[in-house]
């Protein structure tokens, strides 16, 4: 696949009604530039674990999944605490305390969980990845790999998406576990809550459907950070304002499409 | 024979901005062929139609008897196997050594054991004066050192073409006649066609079978080095002035 970099024959749009459609036909061309990556990457993931891949996969797993467990920890117990916080109060003016841990795991294993993974990792290891390929598309790199005849499809993007399906997921349950534990010392030392009660009703909630349909969120976060993050790299121009605008659009569109569909997942269903 | 032929190709940009305008011309096997003008006409685009990083508006451009312009898949790949590219900026991989860079399209693109890469990869290092660097990463070397490592992985796979975009732009004059010499040494030694961009008249005077000379999307002038300084186009005037090249030094330099 060749990443064009053909400037845009057309001339300036005028007036709001070109304006319009011109913002559509870039979009819907983003999409399809967008649907295209994504589906080769796909293909070409069979190769990220051979002979010549497997390091570079391997130091793309280590920067999303290991290097991201400091501040998905913190985010994911201060959630926790927050979440146990908000709902122990409210049930608290019931009598229904012990329930919090309920509260807790059904909303970070169905929700939060994959949520503040994804949008940690979209913050972080997105943007890393959508100011590097930006950086390597105004440098020529792309170009130059694209000279030798080295799809940057299979290249770059194929380790990426690797590390991320696995570091997505895996960063999602972990985010749920310390949550749900950043609760549990809410709910004991705030909220008077035993332990034993507060993980009894935790336990209870976690349900196994729960669990898959966080996961298959996760997952397909993976694919939005990874693809969203590499296209904006791939279609950066204009030097190191370029790579701005590159980061800042991939960390904006993340966030929105993370959102959106974590939502139509959610309905789909429950 | 032509190695590389553009037929009456045009170039328009955003704007309608015609970067070439009904280009045609033809590049000999084993030339030095270098391309001058001023900044914004064509020079840079020109070589980035050869290696069909770019496709022309209209016209077509042949690299042998294959259509570079129209080729696509395994065409493309077969055309983009012929060429070696030095970018402006080297484009090597900040994450790679300098041995892993020059070794990349050898892994990617060949069955060679190990051994033989390390092998062709030391003789390219050697070629460019790099060798006992190979362990550097690229922000570890200089401008030159980066310029001769990028030139170490175009010709590394022995190409019969190797395009070279401003590879004395910003370096100190005696690294670039450095490279000057390691152009012309390259060429003779090994047969290479070679395209250059640049705006460096010294080099170009040097090292050149023939200059071509680019303005307003024109070619105005294919000369030798020779016919290129006693050349009474303006606009060939003005970069000799401009570089303070007086016929006599120029044509010295040019019939080295």
């Amino acid at each position: 696949m060749t990443i064009s970099r053909e400037p845009d024959p057309r001339p300036e749009p005028r007036g709001l009604l070109q304006r319009l459609g011109r913002a559509a036909l870039s979009s819907l061309a983003l999409a399809g530039f967008e649907a295209s990556v994504c589906a080769r990457a796909i293909v070409s993931m069979r190769t990220v674990f051979g002979r010549r891949q497997r390091p570079e996969t391997i130091r793309q797993l280590h920067a999303c999944a290991v290097k991201s467990v400091p501040v998905v920890s913190v985010v994911a117990f201060f959630i926790g605490m927050i979440l146990a916080l908000q709902v122990g109060i409210e049930l608290r003016t019931y009598n229904q305390e012990g329930l919090t841990g309920s509260a807790v795991m059904a909303s970070m294993l169905r929700e939060m969980g994959p949520f503040m993974a994804g949008l940690v990792l979209a913050a972080s290891v997105g943007a890393a990845m959508a100011a590097q390929i930006g950086t390597m598309s105004v440098n020529e790199e792309i170009a130059a790999l694209e000279i030798m005849d080295i799809d940057p499809i299979r290249f770059l993007v194929a380790p990426r998406l690797a590390a991320m399906v696995v570091a997505v997921p895996a960063l999602s349950f972990y985010t749920c576990a310390l949550g749900v534990l950043g609760g549990a010392v809410v709910s004991h030392t705030q909220l008077a809550v035993p332990w034993e009660t507060y993980f009894r009703n935790a336990m209870d909630f976690a349900s196994q459907k729960a669990l898959w349909v966080g996961l298959f969120k996760a997952f397909l976060f993976a694919f939005i950070i990874v693809t969203v993050s590499c296209c904006e790299g791939f279609r950066t121009t204009h030097g190191a304002l370029g790579v701005g605008r590159a980061t800042r659009r991939s960390v904006v569109l993340n966030f929105l499409l993370i959102l959106i569909i974590g939502y139509f997942v959610t309905r789909f269903f429950y | 024979m032509d190695m590389i032929r553009f037929e009456h190709v045009t170039k328009t940009f955003g704007g309608g901005k015609r970067v070439l305008d009904d280009v045609s011309y033809s590049i000999r096997k084993g030339e030095i062929f270098t391309i001058v003008g001023p900044s914004g006409t064509g020079k840079s685009v020109s070589l980035k139609h050869m290696i069909r990083l770019m496709t022309p508006t209209s016209g077509r451009v042949w690299v042998g008897d294959d259509c570079a312009s129209e080729a696509s898949g395994r065409d493309l790949s077969r055309i983009r196997s012929r060429f070696g590219y030095l970018f402006q900026s080297a484009a090597l991989l900040a994450w790679m050594d300098v041995e892993d860079n020059v070794a990349l399209p050898l892994r990617e693109k060949t069955s060679l054991s190990e051994a033989e890469i390390s092998k062709k990869v030391a003789a390219a290092l050697e070629a460019v004066g790099l060798a006992g660097e190979g362990r550097a990463l690229p922000a570890d070397l200089s401008g030159g050192m980066q310029k001769r490592a990028g030139l170490a992985r175009a010709i590394v796979t022995e190409p019969e073409i190797v395009l070279y975009d401003e590879p004395t732009s910003g370096l100190d004059p005696v690294t670039s006649r450095r490279i000057d010499a390691l152009i012309a040494e390259l060429s003779s030694r090994l047969g290479i066609t070679s395209v250059v961009v640049t705006h460096d008249l010294h080099s170009a005077l040097s090292i050149s079978t023939r200059i071509a000379l680019l303005g307003g999307g024109k070619v105005l002038s294919i000369d030798t080095p020779g016919e290129f300084v006693r050349s009474q186009l303006p606009q060939a005037k003005a970069f000799l002035e401009a570089q303070y090249i007086t016929k006599r030094g120029a044509w010295e330099a040019g019939a080295r």
